[in-house]
């Protein structure tokens, strides 16, 4: 009996020990913060590349201000990764993202707006600013921007294709000389890519959504399945694999580059993002704008841009606006932030700084010029899959009528 | 002794991870949670304190993990599936109007933007806050506090226009006003025509609310245009009278009808069949394949005349060793028409991903690659505690090889293999890794872009949850359910079969 008894106090004790010291901890880390001054703490979540750019800026911010900076590489699924962690409190204050997050971000209330004076407007890129504005709000601090360009072995082909049927020319000359095996490397894959094929589509007359009074996209209107869409997929279809074979569905999004580095294939379309590996496999190329078809609309490719948002439910809300407006809009970061992976910033000082030592980033701004903002309401969740789906067909030989049509009618049946 | 110290430790634990979790569940007033943490550790201690209940002793620790990690996650997506949790529904409807108030504050057209610093009278921590803001044209500072502005004379402005030191006041660093940053955002200092907001720390703008809440009417006013969305808690929105909903929504609960969506939705109920046959198909074949193939291989290495038997077995459990989720990937890029190693070794150019036929076998083939080393694994083990005598018994007797494997090893085996293949059988029923690394669903015929050929249950399903408009998970859950009905019955069915076969045997 006594031994039960000591048992139990034993018993006792040992969580009471476990407990004072968890609340001692607790105590340092809420209640006084006077205790422990000046440590207000700011947390930014970015992709494994950007996380590593930002550190050293994010250090400086928290020296300068006297204030613990905390930056977070989330290697996956960013956007859901962020939103669900907002939604249970144990989201970031700063996340970087792609602008076309913002319809699902907004809806879920996991960004808020941002209050920029018209002179850091001013300093912004016009279309990049553009882009980060949803329902009249700018929902954050662009700094830098990314669109599609043609990119070019000078060595096969020196001149620039003017119409997608001179790139075409070129290519099948090419191939029948064996001096390529491909004409065009152009990712499509087994289920389509509708980021890669846009500017083609946009130039034979498609359109994802219509664009209201105000110039925000109409998700009312969709553009997909229409009588312009069947028009434009039936001139895609000509490049098809029954066609010219220059789109083909053998050519993914892990093989395009490489087709293009391996000397395989005298054009790529492809971002920012390729011109490492092109360098590194000591290419001679040159970028210019996407080639449409001869006769029709301008190939224009979607605008992509890389923002700042400052999160709703961050801890510190304040220090957050203030590292995203007053800090973010400064050209030193997004130098640094160019140096990590060279996409073109989206603050004119920064690109007007960097542009001297890259001779690509005109170029990349100038096939960019007309690239319209990738729609960042939420509906456009409904169009990637369908589309790049119907795309992967049409470019199989499926019938395109038939085949966009019946896209068309997925996507607005999930829109509702 | 030892056992007495070892459950003093253990319930001491138990107590602790107790007052762990407390601290949280306090915080968070979730008060049914603390009830639940305080009641069951007070049966685990009465139950381990007391001499009695021996049986539950031993049952409490397996039932308590299989309420928290089966249980309850299967209540928990039973609940959500009676709900419209997902992307524009994840929160309360007192977050969502936060978010629709703070989303539609915009900065008066025209207005000036000021320099701000925090200052408080009091102690930089705790005393009330004020903003202390210049004017960039006339350098004038005010300050300003919730009840309004007033000018302030006696101020030293920095050349960036912010006020560094004013009398009666104490400017917080960014450090100091960081700790308080709740209370700065909410501040807004009301002038005519809006109200002063920060925007950071050192920036301030006149900013005005678009959207109110009005709590008479449940509804959302725009300010300037007077139109009104009135909270429908049905559908967890702010909806206009001419149908305009807001985007920002909360969660409510809907009843069935996720589930009688499942039903009712052609674009489910059209090729489900179809769907269903070919997840039957493919998680027989793969589970079939798999274990034909690795018991073809355990039992030739059985034979003790085989030399390097080890070296053998360690190279056939390679492809188990290597990470199925990358080798997924690196098949379904062997798999490639033109750029493929398949096409180009044999010299074909089979379009293997983009027929069904060819598809559904490529699958199975990367399945049987990626499935028999286990296969082999297991019955080379299932192999080894067969006694060799029952074997030669069965020769002496004239049985042949053939005869002595049907009739005495194959039955043996598959009283061990039946509850493993079972088990293989659900999880390949439910391999969605298989498919969305490597085809992901397709091909998909030209007029549904929705169910493709090597769609499985569960990568069709979760197409129809997250590829349209964002996720929705309440939807996702219901479908889940479904899914679970079906291999739930299956496997019931096959369990009981197996009793039934090790009845015969036994």
């Amino acid at each position: 009996m006594r031994i039960r008894a000591a048992g139990v106090v034993a018993v006792l004790t040992i969580p009471l020990l476990a407990a004072g010291c968890g609340s001692k901890d607790d105590s340092a880390t809420t209640d006084s913060p006077s205790a422990k001054a000046a440590t207000g703490e700011l947390v930014i979540w970015a992709d494994d590349k950007r996380a590593a750019a930002l550190k050293p800026f994010a250090d400086k911010f928290g020296t300068e201000n006297g204030v613990t900076v905390k930056i977070q590489a989330i290697s996956k699924d960013q956007q859901t990764t962020f939103v669900t962690a907002s939604q249970q409190g144990s989201g970031p204050d700063v996340m970087v993202g792609a602008h076309d997050w913002i319809g699902n971000l907004v809806q879920n209330g996991a960004i808020d707006p941002v209050q920029l004076s018209t002179e850091q407007k001013s300093g912004i890129a016009e279309n990049a600013l553009k882009a980060v504005t949803f329902n009249g709000q700018t929902y954050g601090v662009p700094y830098a921007t990314e669109n599609l360009a043609l990119i070019r072995n000078t060595e096969l082909a020196p001149e620039a294709p003017k119409t997608i049927e001179d790139l075409v020319s070129t290519g099948t000359a090419l191939k029948k000389d064996k001096k390529a095996s491909e004409i065009l490397a152009l990712q499509v894959g087994q289920n389509g890519d509708a980021y890669h094929l846009y500017p083609l589509y946009a130039s034979a007359g498609g359109y994802l959504f219509g664009t209201s009074a105000n110039g925000d996209y109409n998700a009312k209107d969709l553009g997909v399945g229409n009588a312009a869409s069947v028009a434009a997929f039936k001139k895609i279809a000509t490049l098809g694999e029954k066609g010219s074979g220059a789109l083909k569905r053998s050519i993914t999004s892990d093989n395009s580059i490489a087709t293009f580095t391996g000397k395989k294939s005298a054009f790529l379309i492809s971002g920012p993002w390729a011109i490492t590996d092109v360098k590194k496999a000591g290419i001679k190329y040159d970028i210019t704008g996407v080639p449409g078809f001869a006769g029709g609309k301008e190939a224009t490719p979607f605008l992509g841009v890389q923002t700042f948002y400052v999160a709703s439910k961050g801890k510190n809300k304040a220090l957050a606006q203030e590292f995203v407006t007053n800090y973010v809009t400064t050209p030193d970061l997004a130098v640094a932030l160019y140096n990590a992976e060279p996409r073109p910033p989206a603050l004119t000082a920064a690109f007007d700084q960097v542009k001297g030592s890259d001779p690509d980033l005109a170029k990349w701004q100038d096939a960019g010029k007309n690239a319209i903002p990738l729609p960042a309401i939420p509906e456009m969740a409904a169009i990637w899959d369908p589309f790049g789906k119907a795309e992967a067909a049409i470019i199989g030989g499926a019938d395109p009528a038939k085949t966009i049509e019946a896209a068309g009618k997925t996507i607005s049946g999930s829109i509702k | 002794m030892a056992g007495r110290i070892v459950k003093i430790v253990l319930l001491g634990l138990v107590v602790a991870i107790a007052v762990w979790a407390a601290f949280p569940l306090v915080a968070n007033e979730a008060w049914i949670g603390l009830a639940l943490v305080v009641v069951t550790t007070a049966v685990l201690l009465w139950l381990y304190l007391t001499p009695r209940h021996i049986p539950a002793k031993y049952l409490a620790p397996g039932t308590l993990l299989l309420i928290i990690f089966q249980i309850f996650p299967v209540i928990y997506t039973a609940s959500t599936a009676f709900t419209n949790y997902g992307d524009g529904h994840r929160g309360s409807k007192d977050e969502a109007v936060v978010a629709i108030q703070s989303a539609s504050v915009t900065q008066v057209p025209g207005s000036t933007q000021y320099a701000l610093s925090v200052a408080t009278t009091g102690d930089p921590a705790t005393g009330p806050l004020f903003f202390l803001i210049t004017d960039p044209a006339t350098k004038q500072v005010s300050v300003g506090d919730a009840d309004g502005l007033t000018k302030l004379d006696d101020a030293t402005v920095s050349s960036s226009g912010k006020v560094t030191a004013a009398k009666g006041y104490t400017v917080l660093n960014a450090g100091q006003a960081s700790l308080r940053s709740k209370e700065i955002t909410a501040l807004a200092v009301p002038v005519d025509g809006g109200a002063i907001r920060s925007s950071g720390l050192s920036r301030a703008y006149e900013g005005k609310a678009g959207r109110a809440y009005d709590q008479t009417c449940d509804c959302i006013k725009d300010t300037t245009t007077g139109k009104t969305w009135t909270a429908d808690e049905k559908a967890g929105a702010f909806i206009a009278a001419d149908g305009d909903r807001l985007t920002q929504g909360w969660k409510v609960g809907v009843g069935f009808s996720n589930f009688t969506r499942v039903i009712t939705d052609r674009s489910i109920s059209g090729p489900f069949l179809a769907t269903l046959i070919w997840n039957f198909a493919f998680a027989l074949g793969s589970t079939g394949g798999t274990f034909v193939l690795g018991m073809l291989v355990a039992v030739s290495l059985h034979s003790k005349r085989v030399r390097g038997r080890n070296l053998y077995r360690l190279i056939l459990v390679l492809p188990y060793a290597m990470p199925a989720f990358a080798m997924l990937l690196v098949w379904r890029d062997m798999f490639n028409t033109d750029f493929g190693l398949i096409n180009n070794l044999l010299g074909v150019h089979v379009d293997w991903l983009g027929e069904t036929t060819s598809a559904r076998i490529a699958v199975l083939l990367v399945q049987l690659w990626l499935g028999y080393p286990y296969m082999f694994l297991v019955t080379t083990g299932a192999l080894q505690a067969i006694p060799a005598e029952l074997s030669e018994a069965s020769r002496i007797d004239g049985a042949g090889a053939w005869q002595s494997f049907r009739r005495i090893v194959l039955p043996l085996l598959m009283v061990a293999l039946t509850p493993l293949l079972i088990s293989s059988f659900a999880f390949n029923f439910n391999n969605f890794n298989a498919i969305y690394l490597t085809t992901d669903g397709g091909p998909f015929p030209a007029d549904n872009p929705m169910n493709g050929a090597t769609d499985l249950l569960i990568t069709y399903t979760y197409r129809l949850a997250f590829g349209g408009s964002g996720a929705q998970y309440g939807y996702a859950a219901a479908i889940s359910i479904f899914i679970f009905l079906i291999v739930g019955t299956v496997s019931a069915i096959a369990f009981r079969r197996t009793r039934q076969q090790e009845e015969v045997y036994a």
